[in-house]
């Protein structure tokens, strides 16, 4: 902010408070010209009003908040740029980025002032830090069966990563079902907690170039590989069209862990699994966003996660 | 109406008893709506899987509906009686008059067809489009014009403090609602705010809160300045009293917009500001309880016998209560337990039913026996049942809704000791709030009783009765003491 309006604020809000505090003193004393407690020499419609004086313990009351009120913006944020006594902030606001707000994090610890934030943090890493550490220690494989480790790492999963997976981890449309063994980029300890810590972008570009009856025809063969019953002739026609799809799916269909290309034999849709769902996927393509987790979470608590998401598949 | 004397001048008691009667039908319609989307919360398929009945598209229908109809109509109708009474002097204009209630009818009318369609600005309490906004500005600056006027053609040497709240919630609100409402328009029902970011969050929770500050409380404080004094036959306890609240009020609020936001994207600076100027608004705020309910010394034995005036005082206890409650809720640290959860829901809701709606309610039962030449209501009794019906409902209300809130913070905060991680996921604190929702619609259905009952009752009333024409002698010249006014049934 520019120390203009710094300077706004700041004679602003100080008389500001000034009125109050002149409005309070004024109406302590009696400038009616009337007695106090008789009635003032006005009626309205049969109102007439008592010359009182205010309650006392009301008025006391007044002046607390203002003088509380002056000493809260002496040491906290409030008056325009400056930054209070205390050297108090919520946290580092004007940060625009991960490496902004490390620097800025440093630079608070060095001039000694409070980010609420950050000291919250910190706290919760010195105090819980040292659990997950000890936990990264051992293997993925070998937490999933440890029973304190699974239910941190379902409690991690329930506030994370059931937003999209579901408190079940079954997944819904465009969003997969992590209890089955059919894996987009790999089921392994390592693979599953590569997802998480990088996040995945998955791409099915459309196929704009098949015509509608070539699109039916294309569904229809991507519909027999998983041994479904479909019209033959079509599934046949497909066929030769297929080698667009298999760049990715495999001639055999049965996807590529390092591209995100889904199995096309399972019979596992991710985005629905009807002739008119997957001639939509064809047609349209599809996009799909796992985020990145490791500047969220930390890779010791997705660790843990990824300890319970395996377990899931191998029950 | 033929005039009886040419030095006397009919009051407008038209538009007062057209905008009582909407207050009244609104009320229900308003509170009705209230009571469906609380079920809904408790049984999701009270939509009926039908769009237009979805809770998303109720919910700002409902509070347009209680804000903008009923507790506006209430406000313009009291207003228009109020400050004829005390400035001894007609409306300004009675073809304006006529045009504030019949383009206010026809924003409600608007809000209720487009809200339920899905169009919305989707600016809380502000959702209106574009077009209804303009229908908006243009009705309030005629209500501007006649309240105003009618104050300047005043015929009593001071203005009564009835008159400034009234005043000061009519023009801040304009103010508010152009200034939060400019936008962009990209068609004739979608339009984008002027405002982004940050920015735009604040200049809708100035509107936000300040819609609460001057249409809710100072309009409010308009209304009970007259009717308080008025049903319990006592002069006002302090002058000086009004002085300092209504200042310190009307200046204290318009800072206090920020509490909203705590902990969000604005800058730290701004939140302190919101925090001090609410806690300080404290005081003043309660200045107009104690104003309000001292006037009743030496009269409080006429509780035990008159409905109507419990109806004005509970209100007032109702008003101290939200008053107190809500600048401890703008504390951060307490707003970081309340803030999201049901606690505020239940604030707003101690606010709009226990202090709008009772003043309102009994400000209604005084004024429409004597809109309708009456001298008491069809049925007292109705009153009482009335009485007790709300208060219990609102109790009701107001009660589930701290225990659910304090509860669902509490829950969203705790964190297991052993490893850090939070203890409870989001949908375990819905379903432990089940059993208050389902207070919460137990208590709207008393207070829609209520409503339903007070409806008949003032069918009845003005059945029995004719439109009260009542006249106010013109000024002669100036100085002229009090003019004596004359009362005659048409």
């Amino acid at each position: 902010m520019s120390s203009f309006w710094s300077a706004w604020i700041i004679v602003l809000t100080l008389a500001f408070l000034v009125f109050i505090i002149w409005l309070l003193r004024w109406n302590m004393t009696n400038y009616t010209g009337i007695k106090e407690g008789e009635l003032m020499d006005h009626e309205y419609d049969g109102i007439v009003e008592i010359n009182n004086p205010m309650p006392k313990w009301w008025t006391i009351l007044f002046w607390i908040t203002i003088v509380w009120g002056f000493i809260y913006l002496a040491l906290y944020p409030g008056l325009g740029n400056f930054k209070g006594l205390l050297g108090w902030s919520s946290s580092n606001q004007q940060v625009r980025s991960l490496e902004e707000s490390r620097l800025a994090t440093e630079q608070a610890h060095e001039a000694g002032l409070i980010v609420e934030y950050d000291r919250q943090i910190e706290q919760a890493d010195e105090k819980f830090g040292p659990i997950f550490a000890a936990l990264s220690e051992r293997s993925i494989e070998d937490l999933a069966s440890d029973q304190t480790a699974k239910e941190i790492g379902q409690r991690l999963f329930i506030q994370n990563c059931a937003q999209c997976h579901g408190s079940n981890a079954m997944g819904g449309k465009g969003f997969p079902n992590l209890t089955d063994s059919d894996w987009l980029y790999g089921g392994s300890a390592e693979q599953i907690k590569h997802s998480i810590m990088e996040g995945r972008v998955g791409l099915m570009p459309p196929q704009s170039q098949f015509n509608d009856q070539e699109v039916a025809e294309l569904a229809h063969y991507v519909m027999s590989l998983s041994g479904r019953k479909v019209d033959p002739e079509l599934a046949k026609a497909g066929e030769s069209n297929f080698i667009v799809c298999a760049a990715c799916h495999g001639m055999d269909g049965k996807g590529n862990y390092a591209l995100g290309a889904p199995n096309l034999t399972d019979n596992i849709w991710l985005y629905g699994g009807s002739q008119e769902a997957i001639e939509e996927t064809i047609r349209n393509g599809r996009n799909g966003v796992m985020p990145a987790w490791k500047d969220i979470l930390g890779e010791d608590k997705i660790h843990v996660i990824s300890s319970y998401v395996y377990g899931l598949s191998q029950e | 109406m033929s005039q009886t004397n040419p030095l006397q001048i009919e009051y407008n008691l038209k538009v007062v008893r057209q905008f009582a009667i909407a207050t009244v039908i609104w009320g229900i319609i308003g509170m009705a709506v209230g009571v469906l989307i609380a079920a809904q919360l408790v049984w999701p398929e009270l939509n009926f899987e039908t769009p237009w009945l979805t809770y998303s598209r109720l919910r700002p229908l409902h509070t347009n509906a209680v804000i903008f109809a009923f507790g506006t109509s209430a406000l313009m109708g009291t207003s228009f009686y109020v400050v004829q009474k005390t400035c001894k002097t007609a409306l300004f204009s009675n073809k304006l008059a006529s045009f504030v209630f019949w383009g206010w009818q026809a924003v409600i009318l608007a809000a209720v067809i487009t809200l339920p369609l899905g169009i919305t600005s989707s600016k809380e309490y502000a959702e209106l489009e574009w077009p209804i906004d303009i229908l908006i500005a243009l009705v309030w600056v005629a209500y501007i014009i006649v309240f105003f006027g009618t104050l300047v053609k005043r015929t009593t040497s001071h203005i009564y403090v009835a008159n400034w709240f009234y005043g000061g919630f009519i023009v801040t609100i304009a103010v508010l609602h152009i200034v939060n409402s400019m936008a962009v328009p990209v068609s004739f029902t979608k339009s984008y705010s002027l405002y982004a970011g940050a920015t735009d969050a604040m200049v809708q929770w100035w509107y936000g809160h300040n819609a609460v500050g001057f249409l809710l409380t100072a309009g409010f404080l308009g209304m009970m300045y007259y009717f308080v004094p008025k049903q319990a036959e006592r002069p006002v306890y302090s002058y000086r009293l009004s002085v300092v609240h209504f200042w310190a009020l009307i200046s204290l609020y318009i800072w206090a917009g920020p509490h909203h936001l705590h902990y969000t994207a604005l800058p730290d600076w701004t939140q302190s500001l919101g925090m001090v100027m609410s806690i300080i608004l404290f005081v003043p705020s309660w200045g107009g309880m104690i104003n309000g309910i001292m006037t009743l010394s030496g009269a409080w034995h006429k509780l035990r016998t008159d409905p109507i005036l419990r109806f004005l005082i509970v209100s007032l206890s109702f008003y101290g209560m939200s008053t107190f409650e809500g600048p401890m809720m703008s504390i951060k640290s307490v707003n970081a337990l309340s803030h999201y959860t049901d606690w505020t829901v239940g604030h707003v809701h101690s606010g709009a039913l226990g202090w709008v709606a009772m003043i309102t309610i009994g400000a209604m039962y005084y004024l429409i026996p004597r809109l309708w030449s009456q001298t008491q209501m069809h049925n007292v009794r109705w009153i009482n049942i009335h009485f007790w019906l709300h208060t219990i409902g609102v109790v009701l209300y107001i009660v589930a809704l701290w225990i659910s809130g304090v509860m669902q913070g509490l829950m969203w905060r705790a964190v297991n000791a052993t490893d850090g991680t939070l203890t409870y996921s989001f949908i375990e604190s819905v379903s432990e709030s089940y059993p208050f929702w389902i207070i919460r619609v137990i208590g709207g259905v008393f207070i829609v009783a209520g409503m339903i009952l007070m409806a008949v009752n003032v069918y009845r009333t003005i059945r029995a009765g004719k439109p009260t024409v009542e006249y106010v002698n013109a000024p002669v010249a100036e100085n002229n003491p009090a003019p004596a006014t004359a009362t005659q049934s048409a």
